[in-house]
């Protein structure tokens, strides 16, 4: 990895001050486009150190039924990608938190990925995490990225081979995204013990930061991911928290969650 | 290079390997379990004796005269890959992919359906081989293909309707997909076409080539020639790339595959994929697509589940983009019309999707007309379609109909 990355010092900072970072996803758009820009603002107020905004998609392979279900309403809405580009506007002048996109990779190449990464860098936006183009397929969007600064989050499986943990670490810039299980989004349980052993292989290969997504939505889980990754993502949960608690049942859900920052 | 010898993981500019991390080991895994299978004269003869004595390989070929009447003189020739166990060509692929399976030890298998011809195949494949067998299926085929659902339910699998997005073909496979990301460690996914990520439109379309190959010398002993032209329809596009693929370098030999038009490409209810899409990346593969501005996938409409998908495999758009193979949409109706038309001057009933490729080959015998010989992939049989077919043409009587 590059040394220039907009998330990777505020991921360094969290785990100097505090155990780690914790990183919130919501969808663009649900419920409405403003409620989505107010619950990601409510969710950095909350102690969220950094923020993954979904964009919808007709075909998101990789998210659960909760994700599914917000992400599909938003596009029954009638969401548009000028809309993602939009809240990335509006949440970063109001908030200083890295707002990384997490987008499939149709949207991207149909809006053209040149023009995608400028009007994202334009927007205020830190980086795209990619959870359906692997670096091997990656070569435009890292000349993108190079070109504009920005992060390029690829994600590393329990799965994964060393030869490919490497090159998912060469490939990305800010963190790599450790899927913590084998399975989609959507709270768990228990966070799969798969979880350490990526991480373990990432910081072998070298990754700065790892953090882990994919069934964490508790803050205990979150004290546990931070016992031996550099961040922490919740998605599914705070989308619940969104659904079922508007925007103040998200604040407090992160809140909540931020407690898990604190090493105990 | 022959156009034959390309493999993947990518055909010209389409192809490739669009997919989560977590699946790329078990994409790895079936790719050289493939590769090694290739090479391996006992996997070549274990799966040509099944196609033997359990398929009823080679499928014959049928001259149809009295239908050709209606073609402009041309001479029209269909390989009957309807008449094989589970009705359709869907099983030349799932018993090889079922072979794979057992290769790399895995005990689970899982697969997306449309028609339901390619889950009753795979739910067929894993009685035969004892493997526990998962059917993901749009909620809206259920409907549609309820008999096919009774059929995989007897066969032993378990058929899970999709009720996510349009509830068809394309949100069967993002379900499958889930399932595969999650259960990848035990689990193998049959997929149905030759779309999705590299191995798959390589390796499905090596099962199926097989129907061209014995087609191709089956019109030339029964003629002396090569056709003039070949037809099929495509969905996905596994039957027609089956039937194209021995003649991809027989450069007088036209091939034409017949998308679904639905009620027409001038609405916005088909699935004419190559005819109205652009390249985007769906499914593990960038091909040709059906996609609105930003890149959302656009629902598609055929009157045949089997054909209702937006996407095509990447070979598909490669043989396009080339000029290689010619693309044309044919209505619901004009196929619906074909499908009654075999019935009543052969006797054979057809399923809607192959009628598709036979309304495409009137079309093409009235241009090419007297001297012309078209061979038309008749990929399935009509048995699942009866109800579709006797209410579009009103054949129940009132009382009984309600």
């Amino acid at each position: 990895m590059s040394a220039r990355s907009t998330v990777g010092p505020v991921i360094a900072r969290r785990n100097v001050e505090a155990s780690g970072a914790l990183i919130g996803y919501l969808p663009v758009g649900f419920p409405t486009l403003d409620e989505s820009v107010e619950a990601a603002v409510a969710l950095v107020e909350n102690g969220v150190d950094a923020l993954e905004l979904g964009l919808p998609y007709s075909d998101p392979v990789m998210d659960g039924p909760v994700i599914q279900a917000a992400t599909q309403q938003a596009l029954a809405n009638g969401f548009r990608l000028a809309d993602g580009f939009e809240a990335v506007r509006r949440i970063t002048e109001r908030v200083d938190a890295p707002v990384l996109v997490m987008t499939y990779w149709n949207p991207v190449v149909q809006y053209g990925v040149e023009r995608f990464a400028d009007d994202l860098a334009a927007a205020g936006g830190a980086g795209l995490i990619t959870p359906d183009l692997i670096p091997d397929e990656g070569a435009d969007w890292i000349a993108a990225s190079e070109r504009t600064g920005l992060d390029r989050v690829f994600l590393a499986a329990p799965t994964s081979t060393d030869a490919r943990i490497a090159r998912v670490v060469e490939a990305s810039r800010g963190f790599v995204y450790a899927v913590s299980t084998m399975g989609i989004t959507g709270a768990r349980a228990d966070v799969d013990r798969a979880a350490r052993g990526v991480v373990e292989r990432l910081q072998a290969a070298g990754a700065p930061a790892s953090c882990v997504g994919v069934g964490i939505s508790t803050a205990a889980q979150v004290a546990e991911v931070l016992e031996y990754a550099e961040g922490a993502i919740v998605g599914s949960a705070l989308v619940k928290a969104l659904a079922d608690g508007g925007v103040r049942g998200a604040g407090d859900l992160a809140a909540e969650l931020a407690r898990g920052t604190v090493a105990s | 290079m022959a156009l034959r010898a390309q493999t993947g993981p990518y055909f010209g500019d389409f192809g490739g390997r669009f997919v989560p991390e977590s699946l790329v080991a078990a994409l790895d895994e079936l790719g050289e379990a493939y590769d090694l299978a290739k090479l391996d004269p006992a996997f070549g003869a274990e799966l040509a004796e099944l196609g033997r004595s359990y398929t009823g390989r080679p499928s014959i070929i049928t001259e149809v005269p009295r239908f050709a009447k209606h073609a402009g003189g041309a001479r029209i020739i269909l390989k009957r890959e309807d008449l094989n166990h589970t009705g359709s060509h869907k099983i030349n692929n799932v018993l090889g992919q079922a072979l794979l399976t057992k290769r790399i030890g895995k005990q689970r298998v899982i697969a997306e359906t449309g028609a339901g011809q390619h889950g009753v195949a795979t739910a067929t494949a894993a009685a035969l081989f004892g493997l526990d067998c998962t059917i993901y299926m749009g909620e809206v085929d259920t409907e549609r293909q309820a008999l096919n659902v009774a059929r995989m339910r007897l066969l032993g699998a378990e058929v899970v309707a999709v009720t996510a997005g349009s509830r068809t073909l394309k949100d069967a496979i993002n379900e499958a997909m889930r399932d595969w990301v999650t259960n990848v460690e035990t689990t193998n996914y049959i997929f149905g076409t030759v779309a999705g990520p590299h191995p798959f439109p390589e390796m499905v379309r090596d099962f199926q080539k097989i129907i061209g190959e014995e087609a191709r010398q089956q019109v030339l002993d029964l003629t002396g020639s090569l056709p003039t032209a070949v037809a099929a329809c495509v969905g996905g596009g596994s039957n027609a790339i089956g039937i194209f693929h021995a003649f991809l370098d027989d450069e007088g030999v036209g091939l034409y595959g017949f998308e679904a038009g639905g009620e027409g490409v001038d609405t916005e209810r088909h699935a004419a994929t190559i005819t109205m899409g652009r390249p985007g990346v769906l499914h593990g593969a960038r091909s040709y697509l059906l996609q609105d501005e930003d890149g959302q996938t656009i629902e598609s409409h055929s009157i045949s589940a089997g054909l209702d998908y937006p996407g095509v495999g990447p070979e598909h758009s490669w043989l396009a983009a080339i000029g290689r193979a010619e693309y044309r949409p044919v209505t619901d109706d004009a196929a619906m019309q074909a499908l009654r038309l075999l019935t009543r001057t052969e006797g054979i009933i057809p399923a809607i999707e192959s009628s598709h490729a036979l309304a495409g080959a009137l079309e093409l015998g009235r241009e090419l007309g007297d001297g012309a010989t078209i061979l038309v992939n008749l990929s399935g049989r009509g048995d699942k379609d009866m109800d579709a077919a006797a209410r579009y043409f009103e054949l129940y009587d009132e009382e009984a109909g309600e």
